[in-house]
């Protein structure tokens, strides 16, 4: 083996290897995240500054804080939150509620599925904004109504998430719970409600998203309060301040609500923190 | 006390037109070690299943005569990853003998670790204490050591050799490593057609006699 030692010099690799162009992405930008808006709003504030932007078009950025404050002191602002929480928090629970036991029911049973499946797939099929049209003429414009809508639209989503998830339980789980000769309430309460929780979770943070969505149509359609009759009001009388705040408002909800559901979920789910590492 | 743990009387199982299992007899003795091999496809993992009784949705016929006490171990440790390891050992038994089992396969004091957390050759430890904790009269595997890597798998066969010789529960080994075969078993079967065809105890078997059997011819 000594001849591979002797092998002239030129031929042998340089000192220090060459390093291939790196083409993945590298490094990312410390904080690089909120440069975007805050680039934004630095181009925003200078406009409004100067002139160049029209309050009419869109208010100043402390306009818009100044407002909030104006709107939170004179009652205003919590006033329309609570309104608008409260529908979207009661129809949030009650269509999570009914979606899960119909998901629960038709995923644990063959007669559940025939007689539930079908019929929510058709539902699926419908918008549920769609049905805003026949809801009012049953329930009329009031908090009822709004309430409806909002459970309906998460009662589907949560019965599709939850059903597949108890559905897809990994089939080889289920011949491990016969082996070990599981019976089914011990089967249902060990493999397969643990297994379709990661499902359930799922269909919760679509559900509260579609409920903002849900709700902020509803406020813009014969609401006479809440954040998005606060909204609508402005529109009226040329308040962009006061649709911004709105706006602020929802988002807050968004981002409030998704983080809170993550927090639950990483504590239910505590198993699977470490597979992602 | 019987003289037999198993008996397996004309074994029909047949998928479509296909017949895999076809009138096939076999018995174990109590406490006795069998491995079974075969090529791919040959029905070797039918035959496990129609032993532990998990086989659903197939056509076929024959007489089965299998204890009560029976654990399977599969070729993935097959543990629930939503619960902590002992809670997998103890899966429909009743709690209490889970950490004995654990200390048994060398895994005491990771009660409370998640599946995840565990090693693939540490998930196959646990997997064989949740078959101890079940006292079994008869262990059925499924290519147990399959997707370990060869050490552990060295480790995995000492450990489970010296399981057996204290429990004594007998038998049936599915594998394709003729090695592991002979190296373990009592006695080493070659599913063939359908059927045994090939039985001969483990410690004088010839193994290019077995590999022929599987269909690789030997070395001219």
């Amino acid at each position: 083996m000594t001849h591979v030692l002797d092998r002239p010099a030129a031929v042998a690799a340089p000192a220090a290897p060459t390093r291939r162009t790196r083409l993945g992405l590298g490094r990312p930008i410390p904080y690089g995240r909120v440069l975007g808006p805050t680039l934004i709003i630095v181009v925003w504030s200078v406009a409004s500054a100067t002139g160049a932007l029209d309050p009419r078009i869109l208010s100043a950025p402390w306009t818009i804080v100044r407002t909030g404050i104006e709107l939170t002191e004179n009652g205003k602002l919590p006033e329309s939150v609570l309104t608008s929480l409260q529908r979207a928090a009661l129809g949030f629970f009650f269509g999570a509620a009914t979606g899960t036991l119909l998901a629960i029911a038709s995923g644990l049973s063959r007669v559940g599925e025939a007689l539930i499946d079908g019929t929510v797939q058709v539902k699926r099929a419908i918008p549920s904004l769609g049905l805003i049209p026949l809801l009012i003429l049953w329930l009329g414009i009031g908090e009822e109504f709004k309430i409806v809508v909002i459970a309906v639209t998460i009662a589907t989503i949560m019965y599709l998430q939850t059903h597949a998830a108890l559905t897809g339980i990994d089939s080889r789980y289920v011949e491990l719970a016969e082996a070990v000769g599981l019976n089914r309430a011990q089967y249902v309460r060990k493999v397969v409600f643990p297994g379709a929780l990661p499902g359930f979770f799922l269909g919760l943070r679509l559900a509260v998203t579609a409920s903002w969505l849900s709700l902020v149509v509803l406020e813009q359609i014969n609401a006479t309060s809440g954040i998005g009759y606060l909204m609508f009001q402005a529109q009226n009388y040329g308040q962009t301040d006061v649709i911004v705040v709105g706006l602020v408002v929802y988002g807050l909800f968004g981002f409030v609500s998704d983080a809170v559901l993550r927090l639950v979920e990483r504590r239910a789910l505590a198993w699977r923190r470490t597979l992602s590492g | 006390m019987a003289t037999h743990a198993v008996r397996v009387n004309g074994l029909t199982r047949q998928f479509q037109d296909r017949k895999i299992l076809d009138d096939l007899d076999l018995t174990i003795a109590p406490g006795e070690f069998v491995a079974l091999l075969g090529r791919s496809g040959s029905g070797k993992s039918t035959l496990l299943k129609a032993i532990a009784g998990l086989d659903h949705d197939v056509t076929g016929e024959g007489t089965l005569e299998v204890p009560h006490e029976v654990a399977v171990a599969f070729q993935d440790s097959r543990l629930l990853p939503w619960l902590r390891v002992l809670d997998n050992v103890e899966l429909g038994v009743k709690p209490g003998r889970g950490a004995a089992a654990l200390e048994e396969v060398g895994l005491q004091g990771r009660e409370k670790a998640w599946p995840a957390e565990l090693s693939g050759g540490e998930q196959q430890r646990v997997a064989l204490a949740r078959c101890l904790v079940r006292e079994p009269r008869l262990l059925l595997a499924d290519e147990p050591f399959g997707a370990l890597d060869a050490l552990t798998r060295i480790r995995m066969h000492d450990l489970l050799r010296e399981l057996c010789a204290k429990h004594r529960p007998a038998v049936l080994l599915v594998t394709h490593d003729v090695d592991e075969a002979v190296e373990l078993a009592d006695r080493v079967l070659v599913l063939q057609d359908g059927r045994i065809g090939l039985d001969l105890p483990a410690h004088d078997t010839d193994r290019t006699h077995l590999l022929s059997a599987l269909g690789i011819g030997a070395p001219a």
